[in-house]
């Protein structure tokens, strides 16, 4: 006779290779139940999802769309100035509920056939409820309380709303741990003032672009603009660190103090002449030192697809949106603080050409991806292979370390039971 | 109001412009794209939904002949993508102001990229906005704002619209 638990649990639809997270199975990135499954376990499952800033909704009725994996979502602010969260559709028969990426309501009517709710969620209203002239019209005992918009818990952490489908999952804080929670909170330690969006379309499955955001070992190897341009300067101090449990990683570097930043852009100006390797204009490299830590760079990713980008100046965060197995999207908000100066946000501004899909150090990054799904297809029983930087999942001072990206399959493994 | 003789002698020499622009693209002649520009002239490629916000970040923002110079340095020497050529289509060309610093015109534009694979798609799709200087009787931009009507860009974007 069958185990009894084996006979609860369902069929295991991958094999992970006995070696563990210093493998990962092609299958993963080409299997549509797989696909499906992380909709399920993943992106409703016990993890917390970003959808937005507050400042993106500064007052009551603001609200904005995202999508939480592949369920829309929406996010407002109510009368008592909380951010609530719901899944963009009608309780009605489905319709999205928010046509426009923003705005501001008094409250939610469907298009179609115009139930509405409050911002709360609540229906408060249908359209023909006692039909007309007595005919027709929802029957007497119809239930509006088993009928409203579908709620998430919601957490905020320094202006950064997340959401979530699950009942169990712990508090946002505790979710994220101390330190990751003090990352962010250094970033998002002032009002931010948003400078830009835009979307880079991705032809490879999402989490390809997850294991590049983590990987501190390609930096210098795939982007090579600072090399040919003789950019390089020596980093006095840096790690990596993942968090327990893998999910979540930060990599940081504080670039060499010895030299003013206004030195090396004065040095690369005089150069400008000499070398034809050399950038005619260095003004985009313009910097100022704006974190008293003194780290220069950080990368920071909250576990399934979030990304806080430090790049000098450049401040940024990216969420990964998965559009099928082999199709995603990079939705990237570029922003400053509010009391920036002018020639603050025009160095920004000056350095935002070194990210995105025009990014001088990162256009690379929208293509790899690409590189790897089109030649692993028919592959899915080969593996790719995680030994730099050992076979463990662990912090580390060296950033030529693939130690992120297998915490993140460790962290998958867990919560989508493989 | 402006003559209409003299804005449509200003529309077809800003159409002849344009023309050697795309041209210049087009035909991967992009050493001499900067050169379209007057020396402190301003090339920002962003989206309309940015511009309808007053976001003033884009995807480019160079500022000077010597930073639009790096960008085509870096995207011969540095970065790496899939091989790839533009072709563009524009229309509409038409003058919407004057003022002491040049005249300002707003030109359509689609870009069909072709990927060495076959691969067609249309890539960008938007308008032009320019503000057009005469040096010295040759007409040059002096700030060229390109603002895709998408807010998504597929791939990467290296080569300049």
């Amino acid at each position: 006779m069958q185990d009894s638990s084996l006979a609860t649990s369902p069929p295991s639809i991958l094999n992970w290779p006995e070696l563990g997270v210093c493998r990962v199975p092609f299958q993963v990135f080409t299997d549509q139940a797989l696909y499906d499954l992380e909709q399920e376990r993943l992106f409703r499952g016990d993890v917390w999802h970003w959808v937005g800033l507050e400042t993106e909704t500064p007052h009551p009725g603001d609200f904005k769309t995202n999508s939480i994996g592949e369920t829309p979502v929406l996010l407002i602010r109510d009368l008592q100035g909380d951010m609530q969260v719901f899944v963009n559709r009608c309780a009605h028969r489905g319709a999205r509920l928010c046509i426009e990426n923003g705005g501001n309501v008094k409250g939610f009517t469907c298009v179609y056939h115009n139930w509405s709710y409050d911002l709360h969620g609540k229906l408060i209203g249908v359209a023909f409820r006692n039909g007309v002239n007595q005919q027709g019209g929802l029957p007497p005992d119809f239930d509006f309380a088993a009928h409203h918009l579908q709620r998430l818990r919601v957490d905020v952490v320094a202006g950064l709303v997340f959401a979530t489908f699950s009942q169990t999952v712990a508090p946002l804080r505790d979710w994220l741990g101390t330190r990751m929670t003090q990352h962010i909170e250094r970033i998002f330690s002032r009002p931010i003032r948003v400078l830009g969006r835009y979307t880079q379309y991705m032809h490879n499955n999402w989490k390809l672009y997850v294991e590049n955001v983590k990987d501190s070992y390609h930096a210098s190897l795939l982007h090579l603009f600072f090399t040919t341009f003789k950019l390089n300067r020596l980093t006095q101090e840096g790690a990596v660190e993942v968090s327990e449990g893998g999910g979540h990683h930060i990599s940081w570097s504080k670039m060499a103090a010895d030299e003013s930043e206004n030195e090396v852009y004065e040095r690369e100006r005089l150069r400008a002449n000499q070398d034809d390797f050399r950038l005619a204009e260095p003004r985009l490299l313009q910097t100022w030192p704006e974190f008293p830590d003194g780290v220069t760079h950080a990368i920071q990713t909250v576990f399934p697809n979030l990304v806080v980008q430090q790049i000098q100046n450049s401040l940024a965060v990216r969420l990964m949106v998965p559009k099928g197995v082999s199709e995603c999207e990079l939705q990237w908000l570029l922003f400053g603080y509010a009391e920036d100066t002018p020639e603050q946000t025009e160095m920004r501004l000056m350095q935002s050409n070194l990210v995105g899909p025009a990014g001088l150090v990162s256009m690379e990054d929208g293509v790899v991806g690409h590189l790897i799904q089109q030649t692993i297809a028919r592959d899915a029983d080969q593996t790719a292979v995680l030994e730099m930087g050992g076979r463990a999942v662990e912090s580390r001072t060296s950033r030529v370390s693939e130690s992120a990206i297998r915490g993140f399959w460790q962290a998958y493994r867990e919560v989508m039971e493989l | 109001m402006i003559a209409i003789e003299d804005e449509l002698q200003w529309v077809r020499r800003v159409e002849y412009l344009m023309a050697h622009y795309i041209g210049c693209i087009d035909q991967d002649d992009l050493e001499r794209w900067p050169l379209f520009f007057t020396e402190d002239g301003l090339y920002r490629i962003t989206s309309r939904e940015n511009v309808a916000q007053n976001l003033p970040a884009g995807y480019w923002y160079c500022r000077g002949q010597g930073m639009m110079q790096d960008r085509i340095q870096s995207l011969r020497q540095a970065n790496i993508y899939e091989p790839h050529v533009y072709r563009h289509q524009i229309s509409g060309t038409r003058c919407v102001g004057q003022e002491a610093s040049g005249w300002r015109f707003h030109t359509n534009f689609q870009v069909v990229r072709t990927m060495q694979s076959g691969e067609m798609s249309v890539f960008a799709v938007g308008c032009f906005h320019d503000l057009i200087v005469d040096d010295g009787g040759t007409l040059r931009f002096k700030e060229k704002i390109v603002i895709c009507d998408s807010s998504r860009i597929d791939t990467l974007l290296v080569i300049p619209i």
